[in-house]
């Protein structure tokens, strides 16, 4: 038996129902939430503010800072709280997926740090923490040069999907199952976030990343919605 | 640590030309040494050099309860730790991000090419089954401390050996190692790691080549009966990738995958 139909009946290539708002916590410079389906992330920033301990800091510009977390009780199991090797490595590349679009040139010796928690969780929790992220540092005012849009791929057995859930991603019949999470900048098309897991040949995973891209697209637009629409 | 600005520039005027400061070509590697069984009390162990560049890996093995989601399964628990006395960038005190970041790595590689087969780690269902304890340690950073530490890791696991295990008292009898080794497969993980410095890439970097690189993409791949698979991606760096330059790498490291794997299985064999 392959894979011919998606466990919950979404088209190889349909995203979960996405949702973006901006400004959700009032104390934060900028915030927001984004959902991929039973998804949920929230992202806050503050900053730029002063940098302690000093010598971190950068005379030639403000650095960002990114902190990725799950709420104990947004998985199955509880997860125990504080930080893993998992969210330290996530925290990493959400910084690294977000770098390049932010412009800190003319706060030097400040830091600008990112929130990210995760309310739900259902797969791909950390492309809905960068997409949140990417809204929060819009709506903080940082200036930006474009924004960043990521999605998760998979390939369940021998197809490309896109937006992974959770069923699909334990998903052991046939090749099992191979997680993408990829990050797109909307307008000059770079690759920001580009991680893989699980088995696959390189002309599909070609396949997969054309696909990354198309969906990011997707993504985008909720984004751009969102921003438009601020409360 | 930072590099000065000149000796960068230096490093990308070179590369402009195609070179590289110890006369390499961009994707040559330096000299692999492997050397296996260098601690006696580990149930494998192994040295890998790549030119300078030095680092040791160690099995040890444990009997525990399986985790509830695959009580059928034994476990891998891999650790890689930048030692103080490696380099003078290195630190004491809990692992960096770095040293994290590159354990991950070493992880996926090794449990998605499935190199351990994992069912046959299992002791009892639901009860006991066999935990592999996997640690790197760097002894000399000069330079591409990653793709050696994957590669010390395949090699520690390559003569590892099971000790004895008392069932009746439950107990592991260290010190005491049987002619069984461990349960392996013929997908053994390469893993190479390209670093974009200015705008070429290149292969197993100096340590000046990789501190003056702002991008770098990790691959780590298996062969699964005929073919080359990729078990394990990831782009570090603040820097962006474009989705040409992407493939492109990734065609490259397909080729130079099939070059270097029959190489370096033959050198943890020679043993």
């Amino acid at each position: 038996m392959s894979y011919t139909k998606r466990l919950d009946g979404r088209k190889f290539d349909e995203l979960r129902e996405m949702k973006a708002i901006v400004g959700i916590v009032p104390n934060a410079d900028g915030s927001a939430l984004f959902a991929f389906g039973d998804t949920i992330a929230i992202a806050a920033v503050y900053g730029p503010k002063q940098l302690h301990p000093q010598h971190l800091q950068d005379p030639r510009r403000g650095i960002l800072r990114c902190n990725y977390d799950m709420l104990s009780f947004s998985v199955p199991e509880r997860k125990k709280p504080g930080p893993t090797r998992r969210s330290h490595e996530i925290s990493k590349v959400t910084q690294w997926a977000l770098s390049e679009i932010v412009n800190l040139e003319e706060f030097p010796n400040t830091v600008v740090d990112v929130h990210i928690s995760i309310l739900q969780a259902n797969a791909s929790t950390r492309c809905a923490g960068i997409n949140a992220a990417a809204l929060a540092l819009a709506h903080a005012g940082i200036p930006m040069k474009e924004i960043v849009s990521s999605v998760s791929i998979g390939k369940i057995d021998d197809r490309i999907v896109v937006d992974v859930n959770k069923e699909e991603e334990e998903y052991e019949e046939g090749a099992g199952s191979t997680d993408i999470p990829m990050a797109f900048l909307a307008r000059s098309k770079k690759i920001a976030l580009f991680q893989l897991d699980g088995g696959i040949e390189l002309e599909q995973l070609k396949d997969a990343i054309e696909a990354a891209e198309q969906a990011c697209k997707k993504v985008y637009k909720i984004q751009q919605e969102a921003l438009k629409d601020i409360r | 640590m930072e590099i000065s600005n000149l000796t960068k520039e230096r490093i990308h005027d070179y590369l402009r030309a195609g070179k590289r400061f110890d006369g390499r070509g961009l994707f040559d590697y330096r000299d692999i040494v492997i050397e296996t069984g260098i601690s006696k009390n580990a149930e494998g162990s192994a040295r890998v050099k790549i030119g300078d560049t030095e680092v040791v890996a160690g099995v040890k093995l444990g009997v525990s309860e399986p985790y509830p989601d695959s009580p059928d399964e034994g476990a891998l628990i891999s650790g890689v730790e930048h030692l103080p006395l490696s380099s003078p960038h290195f630190e004491s005190g809990p692992p960096s991000i770095h040293a994290i970041e590159m354990a991950r790595i070493v992880d996926r590689g090794i449990r998605e090419s499935g190199f351990i087969d994992f069912k046959k780690l299992c002791i009892k269902e639901g009860e006991k089954a066999w935990t592999v304890f996997l640690d790197i340690y760097s002894i000399n950073d000069a330079g591409n401390l990653m793709d050696a530490s994957a590669l010390a890791a395949v090699a520690a696991l390559k003569t590892a050996h099971f000790p004895e295990y008392d069932k009746d008292a439950d107990k592991v009898i260290f010190g005491s190692l049987t002619d069984k080794k461990l349960p392996l497969t013929e997908s053994m993980p390469i893993t190479l790691t390209y670093y974009k410095v200015n705008n070429a890439f290149i292969l197993d970097p100096i340590s000046l080549e990789e501190e003056s690189s702002d991008m770098r993409i990790s691959i780590a791949m298996s062969r699964q009966g005929k073919k080359v698979i990729i078990n394990a991606c990831q782009k570090s760096g603040e820097v962006t990738v474009a989705k040409d330059e992407l493939i492109s790498i990734l065609e490259k490291a397909m080729d130079k995958w099939k070059q270097i794997e029959p190489k370096v299985a033959k050198l943890i064999d020679k043993k």
